[in-house]
């Protein structure tokens, strides 16, 4: 009878037993499947919120003496954590880095790993460079944390090395001002002439946050004074007067700009090794050479980085033109910044935030050519590389075309040709060999502006031809035979 | 009159009426409605039925396309809707309260891919909102392509609108 009484909607109210009681059930069920949802959003918008309210914290307080990234990853965590994976070392197909142990040479190499040796993977090189010191040494370059360490024991410390070195192997800012008792450009000008070891202790960091970074507004800012001379040398070649980079430059450009403060061509000048940017003519492979031809040097000869071991050719070195060679490409003038591909925006909740682990936009095309070119990573990874395969063959033709005339110019010179008959030669080698190594020691392998890269290793190849033929046209126990014409060589 | 607490009986007797369910479920459906109501207010729910295109850049996952479109040769003429929504109100609407749904699903998991991609039938409504204006420039180049091969506008105006 009890039974009975306590469930009354089975005998009574419904012919169906308990499906009222499982309809309500199920209701509930999804009405709180309803509020776990709309509470998970909440919390989620909540967050984001909160997040973008407060872009960061002040933790500590930042000036123009705070060197050290440690202090600074107080206030930025989340770029202090992507600029410390530039320690990562990963290949790409024509360049990245990889950790190999170290030779065991010499025991002044602290370095727990090195990258592969250059020179002796392409043997050429080192006969491009005979008698200078990167025959001695020349190895795959790697990220920012090795910068410092890497040509504190190069081998090409074997031959004495300025200050001036250090321009862009150490975070100097700080230095620089201590150097100079407050003045940046005096502090450089005294660095620059130091002999390296010397200068090598009054820095302490690969290239840090305040290289690039103004400490107050985090703005953008140049540090380096030879790159605002180098510019506004620039700049007034292209009838722009009186350009201060910090003053009339754009937010985007400077994020090509503070990259341009190191990675470009440039010398040392005089006895005082003044960093200089040879940009008085601008940034053209051509404008470039112009102004070395028209720089004397010490012999009041044209200016020259050495005297070529083999054929005497006033040789010279050119040196990771990244900025140079990007200025002459597709995304220079779409406006694409460096920092757009080496160091992509990123979302980190509610912010937007550059990525600090500079490296290259293969190992992140995602990030770096996808928010622009909407096609599979395969297929923007295999355009790059085509690219990149392209101009390496005809950077091998070029090599084997400047060993040729190097070939011939050492015979010449051993068979006593006077230095007269020999110089158009030299002339042709040395504007060979800077052409060549234009693209071959840019960082992109062609990449950064693809027909520029090809026009500047067939002119390379062109002067190697136009060499051997000026060899030819000489007189001289090895004279060509009668009647043989000497080839045009008149330039283009 | 008396005051006794309710017996053992007259309480099971209660839990096996429908009042209690009827009740505990009003509570919840009341919970759900509250909870609700109040991530649309704080969420500024509103704001997306409206043409603003601030809305879209609520969440700052549109931040960059509402940037590219204030930059972009569409901004004085076309809004967000006028592109990715199809003409007429339950058309319009419908299309809102999709891509609402998803979106909020999808940003709330952080299952999404990024940058952010846009997806087949969204892609369809703004390929047609092209034709919305310049339908009859272009009629005659539209030709009878074969299906899946048809004339697409924004396979090479993709940045009209905004860039990324």
């Amino acid at each position: 009878m009890s039974n009975e009484n306590t469930v009354p909607s089975h005998s009574a109210g419904s012919p169906k037993p308990g499906r009222p009681i499982l309809r309500l059930v199920m209701a509930a069920v999804i009405a709180a499947v309803a509020v776990v949802a709309a509470l998970a959003m909440l919390v989620n918008i909540l967050e984001r919120k909160q997040e973008a309210k407060q872009p960061f914290f002040r933790v500590v307080e930042l000036t123009d003496e705070t060197e050290d990234p440690l202090v600074w990853q107080k206030n930025f965590p989340v770029q202090y954590d992507s600029y410390k994976r530039t320690v990562d070392q990963v290949r790409t197909k024509y360049g990245g880095s990889e950790a190999l142990p170290r030779p065991a040479s010499t025991n002044a190499d602290a370095r727990g790993s090195v990258t592969h040796s250059k020179i002796d993977e392409d043997t050429r090189l080192k006969r491009m460079w005979a008698g200078y010191a990167f025959a001695i040494d020349f190895r795959e370059e790697r990220g920012h944390a090795y910068m410092l360490d890497d040509q504190t024991y190069t081998g090409r410390q074997q031959k004495p090395q300025p200050g001036a070195c250090l321009n862009c192997h150490a975070s100097t800012f700080v230095a620089f001002k201590k150097a100079g008792d407050g003045d940046p450009v005096k502090g450089f000008e005294k660095i620059n002439a130091l002999p390296y070891a010397e200068a090598r202790k009054l820095v302490n960091h690969p290239v840090a946050c305040i290289d690039c970074h103004d400490p107050k507004t985090m703005q953008l800012r140049i540090t380096r004074p030879a790159f605002m001379e180098g510019y506004q040398v620039f700049k007034a070649s292209q009838g722009i007067k009186d350009y201060d980079v910090n003053r009339d430059a754009t937010r985007q450009e400077m994020r090509s700009l503070v990259c341009a403060q190191c990675h470009v061509e440039y010398y040392f000048k005089g006895t005082e090794k003044r960093l200089t940017y040879p940009w008085h003519n601008g940034l053209k492979v051509e404008n470039i050479m112009a102004y070395y031809d028209e720089t004397k040097g010490a012999d009041g000869k044209p200016f020259k980085d050495w005297a070529h071991a083999d054929t005497g050719a006033p040789a010279l070195k050119a040196q990771h033109p990244e900025f140079e060679l990007w200025s002459q490409g597709i995304h220079a003038r779409s406006g694409v910044s460096c920092a757009d591909c080496h160091m992509p925006y990123e979302r980190v909740g509610a912010h937007k935030v550059s990525n600090h682990h500079v490296r290259s936009p293969m190992l992140n095309i995602n990030k770096a050519c996808q928010t622009c070119h909407k096609w599979p990573e395969q297929e923007l990874k295999s355009r790059v590389e085509q690219i990149q395969d392209r101009t390496t063959q005809l950077r091998n033709l070029a090599m084997d075309a400047l060993m040729d005339l190097i070939d011939d110019l050492k015979a010449a010179k051993a068979s006593g040709r006077s230095e007269a008959e020999l110089a158009k030669g030299q002339d042709c080698q040395r504007r060979a060999q800077f052409y060549l190594d234009f693209v071959e020691a840019e960082n992109s392998t062609g990449f950064h502006a693809p027909q520029e890269s090809a026009r500047i290793l067939g002119e390379s190849i062109n002067f190697s031809r136009q060499g051997q033929n000026a060899l030819r046209g000489t007189k001289s126990a090895e004279a060509p035979k009668t009647g043989e014409k000497p080839v045009n060589v008149s330039s283009r | 009159m008396k005051c006794r607490a309710p017996s053992l009986r007259q309480v099971k007797h209660w839990i096996y009426s429908t009042t209690f369910w009827g009740t505990l479920v009003g509570v919840l459906l009341g919970v759900a409605a509250g909870v609700g109501g109040y991530t649309f207010i704080y969420a500024r729910g509103a704001s997306y039925l409206t043409n603003d295109p601030r809305a879209c850049a609520n969440c700052h996952i549109m931040q960059e396309q509402y940037d590219g479109w204030l930059n972009s040769s569409h901004r004085s003429v076309a809004t967000c809707n006028d592109c990715h929504t199809p003409p007429g109100f339950v058309p319009k609407y419908w299309t809102k309260a999709q891509n609402g749904f998803w979106h909020s699903f999808a940003f709330t998991t952080g299952r999404h891919p990024d940058p952010i991609r846009i997806n087949e039938r969204n892609r369809a409504v703004t390929e047609s909102a092209c034709r919305k204006c310049h339908g009859e420039i272009v009629s005659a180049i539209e030709g009878p392509h074969r299906p899946g091969f048809e004339t697409s506008c924004i396979r090479c105006h993709r940045s009209v609108g905004h860039l990324h």
